[in-house]
């Protein structure tokens, strides 16, 4: 009964350390032995190890400690493993050097933020780095992570495989880069984040488990640059962007599961406490007068809800919002969605107008949101049978049952 | 950890520039090989003779066969290198941004496999 109970106690302990330390554990072995997929080994056996350890003897009293010594040592052996020589001499004793020295300590240095630079430089693969992000930050999972960005388990395997190799073998540091560099490098890291975050937005309903962790992980993430960085203008901006959009959550579906558009949310809904943090965020963001897209995009969400919650017509403030934004970064996604704040002032005539520029993008053919807005604008225009078939090709593109359902009853609802 | 700078350019780019332009390109990399120097980081560089002077050589059927011109018949070729030392990748991306051929052509940084692995 003892060596069950102590089993039960030391998996427990485990568990509480993997979830809550492994981004800052492997972030410091990675960077300390600048070599990611060894500290992901010797992680994942310092583990092992523990589970076979601590029911006999007992939970260390610094678990965290006791995980990063053992995956120290097994770090050092593989590497003597693998190399010979007097340089490779020289390099151990150096890594070994700078781990024991944390080990003496008994405190833990966080650089997490130094794995989050080295997984999104500019030297890795875009796709790759909000993959690499969730694995080696955040502890997820290859096939998890395969599942949420629609490709096969063992693609994604591959794809982090040799981004972890070209991070070592192309000696990319584990550094914050230096402050003239910074701005460039910080939008790649930002840019991982949230291309994590809408990962998990795609699943608003919050049913698939493992995307709904990847906005709760990208959050997180979020939280900790603005914390590290906290002078970054851009950080905040993001952090005040995802938190606008995470308040709406509970009110993106009506009680029996259906897609709820903003303009019929109810606002009591929102979570307002997220939402006066998300705004306090951008307005300590705005006194650095360094304006950027997440900051952009985050004043038009808090357009939005201003709009929403006292009826004040602002659609030719979120306009001009999107100007700046369109000039900054062209993107057809922009565009798209100026040309629905276009309709509410100048009707939907010159918002059609608007959209037509985005018919030859060939990235728009396959993009739900554009159909379904082509559809809602030509039906307001009277065009019923084009507006039809545009709804036709929107429900084809959508993922999502709710979504789907929403667009033929928008569908159903046009005269004939 | 090394680093060996490639030069990718245009062949023939550099006979049609004025006298006094190919002057200014060879002061910008003589100051650029001296930056290099004196931080220490440079192990070795040479510029490289056009293409119309490469022979290529390899052994089919355990003979050898030996053809006029280089390996690749591409529009950019390789007109120079650099072989230097540095910390990381950012401190080689850096001294890449920093040399003349990222202006007229294209750098490719690529490390050296130094340890036995």
């Amino acid at each position: 009964m003892l060596g069950e109970d102590s089993d039960r106690q030391a998996r427990g302990t485990a568990d509480v350390v993997a979830r809550r330390s492994y981004g800052k554990l492997l972030a410091f072995l990675a960077a300390s032995s600048r070599d990611v997929t060894a500290a992901e080994d010797a992680l994942a056996e310092a583990f092992a190890a523990a589970l076979t350890q601590w029911p006999q003897r007992g939970c260390p009293s610094n678990p965290e400690a006791w995980l990063v010594t053992v995956a120290r040592r097994k770090i050092i052996d593989a590497a003597r493993r693998r190399r010979r020589g007097e340089q490779a001499t020289v390099e151990l004793a150096s890594i070994a050097e700078q781990l024991a020295s944390v080990a003496a300590a008994g405190e833990i240095p966080d650089r997490r933020l130094a794995l989050l630079f080295a997984a999104a430089h500019p030297a890795v693969e875009p796709g790759i780095r909000a993959p690499l992000l969730l694995q080696t930050v955040l502890g997820f999972d290859a096939r998890m992570i395969a599942s949420a960005f629609l490709t096969s388990p063992d693609a994604m395997a591959k794809r982090l495989v040799r981004a972890k190799s070209k991070i070592k073998q192309a000696g990319i540091a584990f550094a914050v880069p230096d402050r003239d560099e910074l701005p460039g490098r910080l939008d790649a890291v930002l840019a991982a984040i949230y291309a994590a975050f809408t990962e998990g937005w795609t699943d608003p309903a919050g049913i698939d488990v493992a995307r709904r962790d990847f906005t709760q992980e990208a959050l997180f993430l979020a939280q900790l640059v603005a914390e590290l960085m906290p002078n970054e203008p851009e950080a905040l901006g993001l952090l005040s962007l995802m938190l606008h959009a995470e308040a709406r959550r509970p009110a993106r579906r009506s009680a029996a599961g259906e897609f709820v558009p903003l303009s019929e949310q109810d606002t009591k809904a929102w979570d307002a406490n997220m939402i006066n943090v998300a705004e306090a965020l951008l307005q300590r963001a705005s006194t650095r007068r360094a304006f950027g897209r997440y900051q952009l995009e985050a004043a038009v969400q808090s357009a939005h809800v201003h709009r929403c919650r006292t009826g004040e017509n602002n659609w030719a403030h979120v306009i001009s919002l999107y100007d700046a934004l369109l000039a900054i970064c062209t993107s057809p996604v922009l565009r798209l969605n100026r040309s629905v704040a276009v309709a509410e002032t100048l009707g939907p005539v010159a918002a059609l107008a608007e959209i037509e520029m985005l018919a030859a993008d060939r990235r728009m053919a396959e993009y739900q949101p554009y159909w379904a807005a082509r559809a809602e604008l030509l039906g307001k225009t009277g065009a019923y049978r084009e507006a039809r078939q545009c709804y036709d090709m929107a429900i084809g593109l959508e993922h999502d049952g709710a979504v789907r359902r929403f667009l033929q009853r928008r569908q159903a609802a046009l005269p004939s | 950890m090394q680093y060996l700078l490639m030069i990718y350019a245009e062949q023939g780019a550099w006979e049609k520039l004025t006298p006094a332009a190919q002057q200014q390109g060879m002061a910008a990399y003589n100051a650029f090989t001296e930056a290099l120097r004196k931080s220490g980081a440079l192990a070795g560089s040479n510029r490289l003779r056009p293409t119309s002077t490469a022979t290529t050589v390899r052994i089919a059927d355990g003979k050898s066969q030996v053809l006029d011109g280089p390996y690749a018949d591409t529009k950019e070729q390789l007109a120079g290198y650099y072989l230097i030392d540095v910390a990381d990748l950012d401190a080689a991306l850096a001294w890449a941004a920093r040399c003349p051929g990222a202006s007229h052509g294209i750098v490719e940084v690529r490390p050296v496999w130094s340890m036995p692995e």
